[in-house]
Order: structure tokens, then C-alpha cells, then sequence
């Protein structure tokens, strides 16, 4: 590797970076100012890009072809700006009073809504657009042709970061801005019409990833699967760069892309007599780079502590033991699901349905654990899943330990990962933790998508079936059944308990209850280490359940589902999750059997919930029959 | 008699900006302090560091003779310090009876009870410190609907809890009506007499603060200006100064 | 939470529960003549490009089956769903499919992992199952069972059906690019020990695993310009693969380099690159608009009256599926699994690329590919010189694939 390589490969990193740095800087500027961690900002990248390769031919037509080009790309931006402002007024502005994160609710439900409205408009095929005129030679540098458009990208990074800047500094709305990101109070103290401000801001976030989606016109197809990818990307490097800090995101962005850079150029390497693939480390270099940031630097690269959330609605209410009636309502709710291999002698499919509710509930009980009396979401609880999955699997299939043996594996592996991981995460707060507990799901994915010969790589392990009596249908699921009712009403103790009460505590008021001696790092880890023992457990249980484990039972895609579940049912309430993941697993499988565009259906399904109950659905009916006045 | 607390020489710079600079003091059993000074004198800053939120970037702070400097906030609430806060802060999602329970199985060092509900806990005990704050009545009430008095008077009973010596209390009264603020400082004056307890307090209100501490220190732009009796204190020409700015002073002096 | 909230949710949460568990037992059909149910599922969400095409060559298929009486008499019904693009549903789907719908068998998947997860159901449940898309030796070799049945040309059939070209090209320094998942992984394994053993002076000088459709094309087209390789050979598709054709065009970066790519010439990845195609890389894929066999002839004229559009790969898949299920429900005289399974083994089949079998041995079947060189023509991709490769020529022996299937009968 000659050092004119790295050299020029570090310059080509330059051009991902302002990729990257442009979907991120928006996301950062809408979540400084709003709050709002908003799931649907690759969505907008990737609407930049098809509405770049729709409108460029077009307006070239008009104005000649090379115009049309660039006009395209200034008109896309534009365009997906407009749809940031409608979105905000019409639909986030109504959330603004539901508990945090119930925005990133609704904007993940959009996302699934537009991305398929993006398959009905452009179909599935991928769409290639032109390359730059005037920009799709190259120039010879180092010995090397280096495409003239992405010197050209290089350059537009810095060249939005300087103009972001300018109308930071320099503008009454850029004031605004800052201030509203670093005190919200002083904004409403000034009288400053909040909801234009939001709306502004949205719009120009919106419009900032809708502008770097449309500059990859000439790099990259638009592709349905643009969305999440971005995303994931857009955290990192805020996340990294410090929410809120432009300069932060770009520095980050230049992290992230030289890191991808640099493994793609080692290429094979040989490290201690072994040879290693460095480029097989791209699947996660971002994540990596980002716990390593967080380890070292608990607010980015160049964020601050935040302060508190915007509007982060009414507290939650005290919690109360089940009365005598909702008890009985419980216990009819338990013998309904234990009779259920009896139902399944009538609707055979009631069973295997169940089966899933039961392994969903668990995961999504043991999500809620850490995040409603925890006060931490998680955004990475898919690991513990996995890890229990995996450990279980692993169990099974290589080491063919009898099925109870290998279910206490996975709940061991799953809880050695909390303990791990937990240990690094509990020191972080609000969305910084929640970003590092991602990482590390993503890297546990990336582990097992590779390990070929423990993993099985990205196939994943076959051949987990239980022994008898679990084999039988009935057998798992009583077995499931009894697990899951185990371990929900061990989580419902423990919120109760000294310990729970200590958790809820320095969920409250962390202040508080360290001046009170309590010791809420070591608690929140403990904490996290059950909540991920419990969530081994489902996953465990799915492993048996579907006799095979893949990657996917780690993936980003069920660190959302959970999170879903947990909100749809309710964040403030002990039931929410129960009520949240039962109602998801049905609307997912009757909704997947309904229609093609299953997807949106579950978008707006999901946004239907949140608008009618902002608390979710078991919270949103406990505060719609609770006396006005009982809580702030 | 060794001094509850010994602060020397404390030292802590923001940036550019120097909150404290080579404070000392030190208060007696039993003793009721207040700390005065005008706004961002470093009152807050040095409760901070006392309570162990803050580390100091030189000094030492001693508890009962123990060096305590640098100790995180829990290990010295566990010594027998209790705190409130300029802004109150309690935990918003449960009941004031439970805030102080929460409080209570804290100080015993119970937290990692895993079984029993924590609400039949200390149930008792929690009663009798809200009933000597005055809270017995709001007890069931969660403590995010409470008037704001309130809520300074339950985080009060919830710094009792401890059964602390030493009880640092920033601003009690802040955001009080007038007549409350008199009634606060006389319920903290009431109980630290019949607990043997010394407080130190900061407090705006300057006939609060002559009517009831016992002491006063005197802080400016992070430097320890007066340290005397109340009377001292009151004619000491550089708290007027601080105070009423230089004109005012210089009549005062003529 | 207080009593009546918990009452309410806990209500409306055993409604629906109710509700959902019993829809199904309001909803058996009462056919007349007892169709035979086939039940299908696949990531059509996950995978539209690739699987549109797909369901619209099913389609066809069951109506011709259909119009011309069925399989002795019954007509067959499709029960297609999606499978959301991950094991854990589509496991749940399967079972849907079985004990619900009462399907007589299973068909479908694409992604590699989903394929094995239903494989594995199939085995434990002993279902019949026809894998048409998914590609991993697996399926068929180290987690094959008895009744899973794999259609498509597996990856290192379509690894050795390019290899007498790389072999004749006669290059010492190849760099190889791949996806970085299984399939990726196990398409460049293959390929450098069957290469290896052809011709064992060979150099592998650049190997880069791209994270699946997020491949940063600009430095790892880089890379293996620095690496001066004499030829490439390429895995990507998709995305990736237009990412990276056009990065390594403007870098000049394969320019005099050899290139062998899998899949390339199939239209769903063709097509998108339009003018950009890279003209000379050796692929595999389908040529519709040179194939002038009966059997292709009539298929694609009845998909094209059908629909109004040209086949992909995707479509000939799909038909041949069904065919293919026809074909064994008629050699079995029935639904009867285990007759069925025995029935596959060894059935002929007729489809669009002509007569094949599925081996007894491994249950892959032996239906080729098209392998041809890339050229532009008016503005897009097609390949020239296509010719068909049976696939049976490209399978390992009966004897060699008895010590690849440990697990099966
Ligand atoms: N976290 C901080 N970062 C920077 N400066 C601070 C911080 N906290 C306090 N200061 C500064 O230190 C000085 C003392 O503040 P503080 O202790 O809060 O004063 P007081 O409580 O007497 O009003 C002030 O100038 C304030 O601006
Ligand atoms: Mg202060």
C-alpha cells in the first residue's frame, strides 16, 4: 500500500463525507431545536433523490438538458422542504404535548409511509439518474483519475457548512435558532412564535437531506432501501459530532467516511500471522467510530450536556397496584392465553400466533423496564435478543445441550452482553444513550453477520428445535406461556420493589437521588443487565419458536419494533407494553395479509394510535378516564 | 468540638470565569449559616462541591473531621449531608409519602430490596417527617401536582430522611411568597434546634437571613468578603459595598 | 394506573385478541371441486424488483394449468404472502399458511436465510417445499432435508458456469468483489478454489467485502485500480453493482481488465444501468430477446400478451415453479407429502429454458443458465452471444454431493 493510495483514498472519503454531513446537519438543526428524533429523515434524502432523477430530465426538456440537471437537484431540495413544513404543521405539531419520543412514533410511521407511497409513485425497479454535465470527467491526482463531480461533493460539505454558519451567526431566524437550542425558555420568554419556528426549522432540516439526496443523483440510483440505510448513517454522525453542533456533524461526517476509507483501502491484511479482510469492516465502521466517541466523550465530539426536553408533557403518574377488578381482568387475560392450546384444537392458527405475542410481549416488557421506569431508551435492545437467540442456538446446535440448558445459556449470554455493554451505556443520558446502545447492537449484528463458524454468518443457525416435550406445538407453548408470565410478573415486582422505586427515582430526578444516596449509576446497570437477561429469554424463546436464528434477530429493524410496541401501548403504564406488543403482532399479521402496501397501512395505523391516544393505547385510556388534575 | 464541616481554600474556575476562589469556612454542630451574596457569586457552586457534584479544582472539603473532597454526592449523603436544591427537585412520578420513602430506603442503603413493595416500606417514619414539614395533608399527592412551596417543603422533609448533621440547603425559599419564606426558615430553624442539626443556607431575603442564622458568611464574585455574627456582618463595610454598590456605600461610611 | 383504565385496556386487548384468533374460523372455504392449495410465500416487499416479476410468471402458470383442467382435475389454487422480509415472520407465515389456510405444500422465498429458516420448518414439520429463489449451496448441500426441493441454479452453479470463460482468459492477477454476506462471501470461495485448481499459477490480489447496498463504489473502485489486477471478478448487483460501474467508468479503474460478474445479465440488474451497462464483462443471466427455443418462444409470448411486458429472470422463476409443482403432483398422484417428495426426486420437468430434472441426490434442480458477454445496444444492456448451460454439467457428482449433505436422508 503506497502511501500515494492512502492519500488518495483519504481524498475520496472527502466526497462521502459531504454525503454524509448533509443528511446529518439537518437532522442535528431539527432535533436541536424541535427535539424531534426524527425517524423519517432518511425518507427525506431519499424522496431528494427520486424527485431529483423524476424532475431533472423534466426540467432539462424546458431549459436544456445541463440546466436541467442542477435545477432538478435545487427544485428536489425545495420540494421535500415544502413536505417538511406540511408534515410538521400537520402532523408533529399536534404531538408536541405527548411524552418525548412519541414523535419519533409518528416518524417512523412515516417513514413506512413514504416509503411505500415512494413504490407507488416510482415503482420497485432502481432508478439511475444522469451523470453531472460539465462535472462527469475526472482529474489526475496522485497518478490516479479522481472523478471531477466528487471533487465538486468534497467541496459542497463545507461550502453548506460555512453558509449554515452564516445564517447561524448572522440571522435573526439563525439566533433564534441557537437560542432555541440551547434554552428553550428564553425563546418562549422573548414571545417568539414557537410554532413558525418549528415549522422553519423543519422545513430547512427536511430540505438540507432532500438537497443531499438529490446531489447523489450522479453517484447512486434511487433505491427503496435508501431510507433506513441514510438513517442509520444521519445518527452516527450527529450522534458523534454532538446533537445540535453543525461544525461537530461535519468533523464526524470527515471521521465516519475516512474510517470507511481507510479499511477499504488496506483491503487484506495480515495482523499476527492472520489474515484479515479489513474492507469486511465497513459493515460497521460508523459504529464503531461512534462507541468509541461515547466511551471517551459522552456528548460527542462537540455537543453539550442537553438541556432538559422541550415539552416532554405531563408527568407520569404514580403507579399503582392493580385494583381488584383490573386484577380479574388480568387473571381472565392469563387464562385465555393458557387455554390457548385448547382454542387451537378450534383455530388452529391461534396458537402459533399467540406463541409470538407471548416471545413479543417479553421483548417488549423487558424493553420497557429500562425505558418507562428507566427513563433509558434503548435503541439497540434488539442485542439482548439476539445474544439470547444466538446463545441459545448456539447451544442447541453445537454444543446439542438439553433444551433447558440451552435456554439458561441464552439468557447467561444475554445478560453477560448487558452487563458489558450496560456497563459503558448507564453512564450516558437521553439520546446519547440511547445512540450507544445502537452501536452496540449494531456491532453484536455485525459479529454474528460474519462469524461464520459460530454464527452460521448471515444464513444464521438451523435446526434449533427443543426436545420433548417442548417439540410438540403445545408443549413449546405452554412452556413459552409459562416463561413469559414468569418473567412479566418479575419485571411488575421489581418496579415495585426498593429497587424499582430507586430506578423510578433517578429516572425522576437523577440530581435528587444522588443527593439522596442513592447509587443510580450501579442501579440503572443493574437494571439494564435484567432487563437484558429477560429479553434473552424471548429471545430464547423465539430461537425455539422458529427453530432457526438469523442476523435480523438483531438487526436495527427489531430494535424499532420494540420500541414500538412499547410506545403503541404505552410508555407511562405497566400494561402499555402488553396491550403494545399484543396489538402489534396482530396488526402486522393481519395487515401483511391484507394488502401489498402493508407497510403504509401500518404507517398510518400506527399514526391513527398516536393522534387518537398520545399516550398510547393503555395509557391513552387511563388519561382519558383520570380526572382532569391529577397530574400537572 | 470539631466543626461539622471545614471548607479550605476551595478553588474552582468555569473557563475564563472564577466562581471560587481560596474559600474557607467551617460551621458548628447545631449551627444555622447562611451563605449570602449577590447572584453568580459561587454561592451554588460551592454547595455543589460540598454536596460532591462538583470537584473542586483545589481545596479539600472535611465532614466531621473526614476529607471528603472529590466523594460523588450518594457517598457523602451516606456521611449524613442533606441538600435541596436552588430549583426543587423530587421525583415528580410518585406520591409526596413516597418521595419520602424513596428517601428513606436510600439513606438505609436498601435500594436493592427486590421483593417487597417498596410502599410498605418506612411507611411511618415517612408520615412523621411529612407531618414535621407540614405535608402530612399533600401525603397521597404525586408530587408533580404540588404548589411549588410544597414541593420546597417535601424535598425539606426528603433531606431529613438521612437523618443527616449537616443540611445544605441552596435558596429554600426561592420562589416562595414573602410570608412563606419567613414560615420556611423558621420550620428549618425549629428543627435543626430540636435535631441538633447545622444547616447552611443561602437566602436573598435579608431580614430572613438576620432574623434567623446564627452566622453569616459573605461571598462575592467567588471570594469570602465577611464572616461574623449577623450584626457583624450587617455594618461591615464591604457587604455594603457588594450590596448597595459604591455610592450607597461611601454615604453609608460618611 | 387506575382500576378502570387497566379494565379497558385489558378489555379492549382481549377483544381483539378474540377477535383475530376467531376471523379465521369464520372464513373455511367450501369449494366444490377440491382445488389443490398451494401455499407461497416471499419477500415481496423486501424484494419488489425482483419478485414482481416473479408472482406475474406464477400467475400465468397456475391459469394455464388451470384453463387446461387442472392436475388430474383439481385446479390449483396460489396462496401467496409475504413473508416481511425476516425469518422469525416468515416462519410464522409458513405456519400460517399450514394450519390455517390447510395448505397442501410450500413454495416461494427469495433472501437465502428466509429459504433456509422455512427449509427447516418444512423438515420438522414434514411439509413439502419448493425453494425457487434463493441461491445458497446450503440449502440443497450441508442443511439440506428431505423435503425441501431447490429451482434456481445455486451460487456455485452459477460460480462454475462462468469459470471455462475465467479459465480461458488466461489471467494471473484477479481481484475479486463481493457483498459481504453469505452469499457474497461463499460466490468468491467458490470461485477462487475452483479457479485455483484450474489454474493454479493464479494470484488473488484485491478482495473487497462491500457492507449489502451501502457500498462506498468511489475507493473501492479505487482500490482495485491500485491493486493492477489483469481481471475482476464481480458479485455485486443491484445498487451496488450501478454504483460501482459507474465510479470504476469514470476512473478509468477496470480499464483493460477482464471481468467476470454472476448475475449481471439478469434484466432486473441490467435494465437499470441502461447506456452504462459495462460493455465485455462475461455474465450469467437471461437474454429473453435472444432465446429462440420453442419452450422460451411460447412462454414469452404468452407473458408478453399477458402482461404487456418482457420476462425477467424473475418471471421464468415463478412459472417454472409452478410448472415444476404440477409436474410432481401429477407424477405423485396426489398431495400426499411423502409421495410428493418421492415424486420430485428424479421429476423432469419442461419450462421456458427447456426440458431439466431435480436430482435425486440433492434435490437441485438441474434447470442452467444463460452466460454470455455484455454489449450496448440502442442505449441498453443486452448480452451477445448468449449460450445455455445446462446445469447438470456444472453439479458435482452423486457420489461428491453424498459427503456435502450430512443431515439429509
Ligand atoms: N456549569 C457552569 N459553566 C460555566 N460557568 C458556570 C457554571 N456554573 C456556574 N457558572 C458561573 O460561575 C459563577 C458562579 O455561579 P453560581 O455558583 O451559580 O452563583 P450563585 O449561586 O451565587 O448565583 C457565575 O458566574 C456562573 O455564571
Ligand atoms: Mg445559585
Amino acid at each position: 500500500m503506497s502511501l500515494d493510495a492512502l492519500l488518495f483514498q483519504a481524498v475520496n472519503g472527502l466526497a462521502s463525507a459531504s454525503g454524509l454531513f448533509l443528511v446529518a446537519a439537518g437532522l442535528s438543526i431539527i432535533f436541536g431545536v424541535t427535539r424531534i428524533v426524527n425517524m423519517a429523515h432518511g425518507s427525506f434524502y431519499m424522496l431528494g433523490l427520486y424527485l431529483a432523477v423524476t424532475l431533472a430530465p423534466k426540467i432539462g426538456t424546458w431549459i436544456g438538458g445541463p440546466f436541467g440537471f442542477w435545477a432538478g437537484i435545487l427544485a428536489a431540495a425545495l420540494v421535500v422542504a415544502a413536505l417538511g413544513a406540511l408534515i410538521e404543521m400537520t402532523l408533529l405539531r399536534r404531538l408536541y404535548g405527548a411524552p418525548e419520543l412519541y414523535q419519533l412514533l409518528a416518524t417512523f410511521a412515516l417513514l413506512l409511509v413514504i416509503n411505500d407511497a415512494a413504490l407507488f409513485l416510482w415503482g420497485p425497479e432502481d432508478i439511475l439518474g444522469p451523470r453531472a454535465p460539465g462535472l462527469s470527467g475526472s482529474v489526475m491526482l496522485l497518478g490516479r483519475r479522481l472523478p471531477e463531480y466528487d471533487i465538486f461533493l468534497a467541496l459542497i460539505g463545507p461550502a453548506v457548512l460555512i453558509g449554515l454558519h452564516l445564517l447561524l451567526a448572522r440571522t435573526r431566524f439563525g439566533r433564534l435558532i441557537r437560542a432555541a437550542t440551547q434554552d428553550r425558555e428564553m425563546v418562549a420568554a422573548l414571545g417568539i412564535n414557537e410554532a413558525l419556528l418549528f415549522t422553519m426549522v423543519f422545513a430547512l432540516g427536511a430540505g438540507i437531506a432532500g438537497l443531499g439526496g438529490a446531489l447523489q443523483m450522479a453517484r447512486e440510483p434511487a433505491s427503496l432501501t435508501l431510507d433506513l440505510s441514510v438513517l442509520g448513517d444521519a445518527f452516527v454522525v450527529v450522534v458523534v459530532g454532538g446533537m445540535g453542533s453543525i461544525r461537530g456533524a461535519y468533523l464526524a461526517a470527515v471521521l465516519v467516511a475516512e474510517a470507511k476509507a481507510l479499511c477499504t483501502a488496506l483491503g487484506v491484511v495480515d495482523i499476527f500471522g492472520f489474515t484479515f479482510n479489513m474492507s469486511r469492516l465497513t459493515l460497521v465502521a460508523e459504529f464503531l467510530v461512534m462507541a468509541l466517541v461515547l466511551i471517551v466523550r459522552p456528548h460527542g465530539l462537540f455537543g453539550r450536556p442537553q438541556p432538559p426536553a422541550a415539552r416532554g408533557g405531563p408527568a407520569e403518574p404514580p403507579l399503582r397496584p392493580f385494583s381488584a377488578p383490573a386484577r380479574l381482568l388480568a387473571l381472565a387475560a392469563v387464562a385465555l392465553f393458557a387455554a390457548m392450546p385448547l382454542i387451537g384444537t378450534l383455530v388452529s392458527y391461534a396458537p402459533v400466533l399467540a406463541l409470538d405475542m407471548l416471545v413479543a410481549a417479553l421483548f417488549a416488557a423487558s424493553l420497557h423496564f429500562i425505558m418507562g421506569p428507566g427513563g433509558m431508551a434503548s435503541f439497540g435492545h434488539a442485542a439482548y435478543f439476539g445474544l439470547g437467540a444466538y446463545g441459545t442456538a448456539y447451544a442447541v446446535t453445537a454444543l446439542s445441550l438439553p433444551t433447558p440448558l440451552a435456554f439458561a445459556t441464552g439468557i447467561g449470554v444475554a445478560a453477560f452482553g448487558a452487563v458489558l455493554f450496560g456497563w459503558f451505556c448507564v453512564r450516558l443520558e437521553g439520546v446519547y444513550f440511547a445512540m450507544l446502545t445502537l452501536a452496540f447492537a449494531q456491532i453484536v449484528w455485525s459479529v454474528a453477520f460474519q462469524w461464520e463458524e459460530v454464527t452460521g454468518g448471515s444464513n444464521g443457525l438451523f435446526d434449533v428445535w427443543p426436545e420433548w416435550p417442548f417439540d410438540s406445538r403445545t408443549g413449546l407453548y405452554l412452556a413459552a406461556f409459562v416463561v413469559t408470565l414468569a418473567g412479566l410478573l418479575l419485571l411488575r415486582r421489581l418496579v415495585f420493589a426498593p429497587f424499582g422505586m430507586a430506578l423510578r427515582a433517578a429516572r425522576d430526578s437523577r440530581l435528587r437521588a444522588e443527593a439522596s444516596g442513592i447509587p443510580v449509576a450501579r442501579v440503572r446497570w443493574l437494571a439494564f443487565a435484567l432487563a437484558g437477561a429477560v429479553c434473552g429469554a424471548a429471545g430464547g424463546l423465539f430461537a425455539f419458536a422458529k427453530g432457526s436464528i438469523s442476523p435480523e434477530a438483531i438487526s436495527v429493524g427489531r430494535s424499532i419494533d420494540g420500541l414500538v410496541m412499547v410506545l403503541i401501548g404505552g410508555v407511562q403504564s405497566l400494561i402499555g407494553p402488553v396491550v403494545g406488543a399484543g396489538a402489534f403482532t396482530l396488526l402486522q399479521d393481519s395487515v401483511m395479509r391484507e394488502t401489498d402496501y402493508w407497510r403504509a397501512l401500518l404507517g398510518l395505523i400506527i399514526l391513527a394510535v398516536v393522534l387518537l391516544f398520545p399516550f398510547g393505547i393503555a395509557g391513552g385510556l387511563s388519561r382519558g378516564l383520570r380526572r382532569p388534575g391529577g397530574a400537572r | 468540638m470539631t466543626a461539622i464541616l471545614e471548607v479550605r481554600e476551595l478553588t474552582k474556575h468555569y473557563g475564563g470565569v472564577r466562581a471560587l476562589d481560596g474559600v474557607s469556612f467551617s460551621i458548628a454542630p447545631g449551627e444555622l449559616l447562611a451563605l449570602i451574596g449577590p447572584n453568580g457569586a459561587g454561592k451554588s457552586t460551592c454547595f455543589n462541591i460540598v454536596n460532591g457534584q462538583l470537584r473542586p479544582d483545589s481545596g479539600t472539603v472535611r465532614i466531621l473531621g473526614r476529607d471528603v473532597t472529590g466523594l460523588p454526592s450518594r457517598r457523602i449523603a451516606h456521611l449524613g449531608v442533606g441538600r435541596t436544591f436552588q430549583v426543587a427537585a423530587v421525583f415528580g412520578s410518585m406520591t409526596a409519602l413516597e418521595n419520602v420513602q424513596a428517601a428513606l430506603i436510600a439513606a438505609r442503603g436498601a435500594v436493592f430490596g427486590f421483593w417487597r413493595p417498596a410502599t410498605t416500606i418506612a411507611r411511618d417514619e415517612a408520615m412523621a417527617l411529612l407531618e414535621q414539614t407540614g405535608m402530612a395533608g399533600e401525603a397521597e399527592r404525586p408530587a408533580a401536582a404540588l404548589a411549588y412551596g410544597d414541593v420546597k417543603r417535601l424535598e425539606l422533609a426528603m433531606a431529613l430522611a438521612g437523618d443527616p448533621k449537616l443540611l445544605l440547603m441552596d435558596e429554600p425559599t426561592a420562589g416562595m411568597a414573602a410570608a412563606e419564606r419567613g414560615e420556611m426558615i423558621a420550620l428549618v430553624q425549629k428543627l435543626t434546634r430540636s435535631r441538633g442539626l447545622a444547616v447552611l443556607f443561602t437566602e436573598h431575603s435579608m431580614d430572613v437571613v438576620f432574623g434567623h442564622a446564627d452566622r453569616v458568611i459573605v461571598l462575592a464574585r467567588g471570594r469570602l468578603i465577611a464572616d461574623g455574627t449577623v450584626d457583624e456582618v450587617r455594618t461591615d463595610l464591604r457587604v455594603r459595598e457588594v450590596y448597595l454598590g459604591g455610592t450607597a456605600a461611601a454615604e453609608a461610611a460618611g | 394506573m387506575g382500576y378502570s383504565s387497566c379494565l379497558r385496556a385489558a378489555l379492549t386487548g382481549a377483544a381483539m385478541t378474540v377477535a383475530a384468533l376467531a376471523l379465521p374460523a369464520f372464513t373455511l372455504p367450501a369449494p366444490a371441486a377440491e382445488p389443490i392449495r398451494i401455499g407461497e410465500l416471499n419477500s415481496y416487499k423486501a424484494q419488489p424488483a425482483f419478485l414482481d416479476p416473479y408472482r406475474k410468471g406464477m400467475q400465468l402458470a397456475v391459469k394455464e394449468i388451470n384453463d387446461a383442467g387442472g392436475v388430474d382435475g383439481r385446479p390449483l389454487e396460489l396462496i401467496s404472502r409475504d413473508d416481511g422480509g425476516n425469518p422469525g415472520d416468515a416462519i410464522r407465515v409458513a405456519e400460517d399458511l399450514v394450519t390455517r389456510e390447510k395448505v397442501d405444500l410450500l413454495a416461494g422465498t427469495f433472501l437465502s436465510h428466509i429459504g433456509l429458516a422455512v427449509s427447516g420448518f418444512a423438515g420438522k414439520r414434514k411439509v413439502f417445499f419448493l425453494a425457487a429463489e434463493p441461491l445458497t449451496d446450503k440449502l440443497t448441500w450441508s442443511d439440506g432435508n428431505r423435503y425441501t426441493f431447490r429451482l434456481r441454479p445455486s451460487t456455485y452453479m452459477q460460480v462454475a458456469m462462468l469459470l471455462p470463460a475465467a479459465k480461458a482468459a488466461q489471467r494471473k492477477r484477479w481481484a475479486i468483489v463481493y457483498p459481504n454476506y453469505e452469499y457474497g462471501q461463499s460466490a468468491a470461495a467458490t470461485f477462487k478454489k475452483l479457479l485455483k485448481d484450474a489454474q493454479p499459477d493464479v494470484e488473488f490480489v484485491e478482495e473487497q467485502a462491500t457492507p449489502l447496498g451501502k457500498i462506498d463504489a468511489g475507493p473501492v473502485a479505487q482500490a482495485i485500480a491500485d491493486a493492477k489486477p489483469d481481471a475482476v471478478f464481480n458479485v455485486l448487483f443491484g445498487p451496488d453493482l450501478a454504483k460501482f460501474v459507474r465510479e470504476a467508468d469514470t476512473r478509468g479503474a477496470l480499464e483493460g481488465t477482464y471481468v467476470v460478474s454472476l448475475l449481471s445479465g439478469e434484466p432486473e440488474y441490467l435494465d437499470p444501468l441502461k447506456d452504462e451497462a459495462p460493455a465485455g464483462w462475461v455474465v450469467t443471466g437471461y437474454p429473453w430477446y435472444a432465446i429462440t427455443t420453442p419452450e422460451h418462444m411460447a412462454f414469452l409470448s404468452a407473458y408478453q400478451k399477458a402482461y404487456g411486458d418482457y420476462p425477467r429472470l424473475g418471471s421464468v422463476v415463478g412459472y417454472t415453479t409452478i410448472k415444476s409443482i404440477a409436474a410432481g403432483l401429477k407424477k405423485a398422484g396426489g398431495t400426499d407429502t411423502e409421495k410428493l417428495v418421492d415424486a420430485f426426486r428424479g421429476l423432469e420437468v419442461v419450462g421456458p429454458f427447456g426440458p431439466f430434472s431435480y436430482r435425486a441426490s440433492d434435490h437441485q434442480a438441474t434447470m442452467g443458465a444463460y452466460v454470455g458477454i455484455l454489449a450496448l445496444k440502442d442505449g441498453q444492456g443486452i448480452m451477445v452471444q448468449p449460450s445455455y448451460v445446462d446445469g447438470a454439467s456444472v453439479l458435482p457428482s452423486d457420489a461428491e454431493v453424498k459427503a456435502l449433505r450430512p443431515a439429509a436422508d
